[in-house]
């Protein structure tokens, strides 16, 4: 015999079936009855939150480190309002989330009544799709559904509103969790065109000048190990995106590094140069391209991507093929194992082109040792503290990270060894994301080493979640790089408004952050000098802090620029170097 | 260029503020739009007309094809169709003007479907561009009050748009 069941208690009950270990949320009146349904069972962990902002940041965190959809519940109004930077930004980087919102009882719905708000409505462009449940009955499906739709083809947010008549303990239904899910309007890609991959395996065993530029759909979609056997076989240069960072190991000799605006001297003179650029789960973002008429002038352009809409959108492609990155790249190596038994044709282009970008590297690559370098005054360089969370981390922490200079000296110096550890909001840009999108993969991995590598002003967005932290004991290591200043707004000044720092600085009125991390029960330290770095930093990753949440405030060089920076307007070859050396 | 897309959606609320949503959001301009369900009640069908070239056209329907809801795009001006499109129109009609606007309105195919004393209402049915010149030999001083469909098309022959 099924079962009778209250909304509520089905919609717990829906989430357990999709195998949900943790949910985000915070409660309100609209979102009781789901709240009592999680009070009565003990298969799902609610972690509740400070603000709901923070539990879609965790929720994303957990899902951009797991690859399983992160689960979120706010009630209506002000709950759902605070939940929609969080979505947004799940939205930009492509990352499987849902949203569980009250709303208020069906029959309330457009009188504008007590913490009523139109989530359906307000959610609507940042949401990869959304439900409004009508009665009680649908709640399985729309699970089901909602589950379904987040984590297939392209994934993203699924926003799921719960008007509270739905969810009334007194009112029960049978309770089916259906075992499939089909929709006659979404039905995703899985595997390349063949005619397609025949055509894109031929452009690259001809091309002369290649680059492999790999994006977050790699990571995204577990297809790191079919990217690096393509990369081998064809012994052709790799390039990540931000967001693709892990794709392909950082400390390999066929890294380039990072390309883009921040990226590195080699990959984007590169890219630049190239006569064959084969595009994979990349999105030809306006951060990577620089100005898009100027993009790669001399190259043919394979573009593969689970989602059409990608394709094509900035920049015009040769080869596009439609397809899931894992199973097209898999498809590929097929087609390649096959066709190419000895060495390639171009063989001796290759090795030339590889001798040209060698020179690149060796003239303007980025110095992994800065130990010998000081700041003005002696002072700590950003990039001296991110080398020593490498080193001390041998490469394999999951590092998250918030929006500014430090995100970018974490990206450039940080090299990440496998896919899904570096974790930062490169679509939206959302600073407060760093910190509580770590403690989602402290949730997910509570015995691996979170980082987070943040800024003062990032930090100060979303900082209130240190008392979570303190009620569920995690120890997630926070890196301060403190500059005093939003630093990248300060660098944009320097460079393009002649360095009038129009609110960019705090003047005096930051905290003493060591002492406010202590007054919520967690470990502060804060250094200055190299020395001092260097003379923590074994504590904070050894045995002394294990259980402990860090906050190393570092206070750093406020004057230190991220270089390469594109040149706006150029092409992605026209970098400024350091100060005053453009390319 | 002027296209026209038919679209098959899910006949559910808030599927139609999804479409219009995407236009807006990503600066797309809809120049007209007719809705209605279909012989299936779990389906509408949308026409919309837009302007654009090709790329922008492509991405156009790439981004309707990723709305969950929406079930088929087709772009009946990439090959033979039918376009119609239904005017009403009231014109000022005394006195000699009266003979006049009979006289146009017979030219163009148009039926009077309502008379007063001062006024005509007249319905014309045909593609948007014969509207267009019917609206335009009237004397504009005398039109009223104009009110027009928007485009609604099929495909001819064996151009289908179905599940
Ligand atoms: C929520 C939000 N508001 C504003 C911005 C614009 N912004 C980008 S970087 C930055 C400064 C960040 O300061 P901080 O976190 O201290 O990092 P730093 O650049 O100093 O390393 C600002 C204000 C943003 N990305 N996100
Ligand atoms: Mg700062």
């Amino acid at each position: 015999m099924t079962e009778r069941l209250s909304g509520g208690d089905m919609l717990i009950r829906a989430l357990r079936d999709e195998g949900v270990e943790y949910i985000f949320g915070y409660p309100g009146g609209a979102a009781l009855h789901i709240y009592d349904a999680i009070f009565r069972q003990q298969e799902i962990e609610h972690i509740l939150v400070r603000h709901e902002q923070a539990a879609t940041h965790m929720a994303d965190g957990y899902a951009r480190a797991t690859g399983r959809p992160g689960v979120v519940l706010v009630t209506s109004g002000p709950g759902a309002t605070n939940a929609i930077t969080g979505i947004a930004t799940a939205y930009m980087d492509s990352t499987p989330i849902v949203v569980i919102s009250g709303q208020v009882p069906n029959d309330l719905i457009g009188t504008d009544a007590f913490q009523e708000t139109d989530m359906v409505g307000i959610s609507r462009p940042v949401v990869k799709h959304s439900f409004l449940v009508r009665a009680a009955s649908e709640i399985p499906n729309v699970v089901k559904k909602a589950f379904y739709i987040a984590a297939s083809g392209r994934p993203g947010p699924v926003v799921i509103d719960v008007p509270k008549d739905t969810t009334d303990p007194n009112d029960l239904h049978e309770y089916n969790y259906p075992a499939e899910v089909s929709l006659r309007s979404y039905k995703p890609s899985s595997g390349g065109h063949v005619g397609q991959i025949r055509k894109g395996v031929r452009a690259l065993s001809e091309a002369r000048r290649p680059v492999i530029y790999a994006g977050g759909g790699v990571v995204q979609g577990d297809a790191s190990a079919e990217l690096v056997a393509v990369a081998r076989k064809l012994g052709y240069p790799v390039t990540n995106t931000l967001m693709g960072l892990g794709a392909f190991p950082g400390d390999d000799p066929q890294f380039l590094g990072m390309l883009g605006m921040h990226g590195t001297y080699e990959a984007n003179c590169a890219m630049h140069h190239a006569d064959l650029i084969f595009a994979v789960g990349a999105r030809f973002d306006d951060r990577v391209t620089n100005n898009a008429a100027k993009f790669c002038p001399e190259a043919r352009i394979i573009h593969v991507d689970v989602d059409p809409a990608s394709i094509a959108k900035i920049i015009k492609v040769d080869i596009p093929i439609v397809g899931h990155c894992k199973v097209v790249l898999a498809e590929m190596l097929a087609v390649l194992e096959t066709e190419i038994t000895g060495t390639l044709d171009n063989a001796d282009d290759v090795t030339a082109w590889w001798q040209r970008i060698d020179r690149w590297r060796a003239e303007h690559g980025l110095d992994h040792d800065q130990s010998e370098r000081r700041g003005a005054g002696g002072s700590l360089l950003p990039q001296q503290v991110v080398q020593a969370v490498y080193r001390a981390t041998g490469g394999d922490a999951y590092v998250t990270s918030d929006v500014g200079q430090h995100q970018m000296f974490a990206a450039q110096y940080y090299r990440f060894s496998k896919p899904r550890r570096w974790i930062n909001s490169g679509g939206l840009g959302t600073m407060g994301f760093g910190f509580p999108a770590a403690m989602g993969v402290q949730f997910a991995f509570p015995d691996k080493t979170v980082v987070c590598i943040t800024g003062e002003g990032s930090f100060m967005m979303n900082m209130q979640e240190l008392s979570t932290c303190m009620q569920y004991s995690l120890p997630i290591k926070i890196i301060n790089l403190n500059n005093q200043a939003l630093g990248m707004v300060k660098q944009w000044q320097d460079m393009q408004y002649a360095g009038r720092h129009s609110h960019s600085t705090y003047r005096d009125a930051l905290p003493d952050f060591s002492q406010m991390v202590g007054s919520f029960g967690h470990v502060g330290i804060k250094v200055t000098t190299l020395e001092e770095l260097n003379s923590v930093i074994p504590d904070i990753f050894g045995d002394r802090y294990r259980n402990d949440l860090v906050f190393l405030d570092a206070h750093i060089d406020p004057d230190e620029h991220v270089y390469p920076m594109h040149i706006k307007g150029g092409s992605l070859k026209d970098m400024v170097l350091g100060n005053e050396e453009p390319t | 260029m002027r296209r026209i897309i038919a679209v098959l959606l899910e006949n559910e609320a808030g599927a139609l503020s999804r479409v219009v949503g995407l236009f807006a959001q990503r600066n797309y301009n809809i120049e007209t739009l007719t809705v209605a369900p279909t012989e299936d009640p779990t389906l509408s069908r949308l026409t919309l007309t837009t302007e654009g070239d090709e790329g922008k056209i492509e991405q156009i329907i790439k981004h309707l094809n990723r709305l969950i809801e929406v079930v088929r795009v087709f772009d009946l001006t990439e090959g033979d169709h039918l376009e119609r499109e239904i005017i009403m129109i009231k014109v000022r009609a005394d006195g000699a003007a009266r003979a006049e606007v009979k006289r146009t309105t017979d030219m163009f195919g148009g039926q009077i479907v309502d008379v007063d004393q001062n006024t005509y209402t007249i319905q014309l049915v045909g593609p948007s561009g014969k509207l267009t010149a019917f609206i335009d030999a009237l004397d504009g001083n005398q039109v009223v009050e104009v009110v027009r469909s928007g485009v609604s098309g099929i495909g001819r022959g064996d151009r289908i748009l179905s599940l």
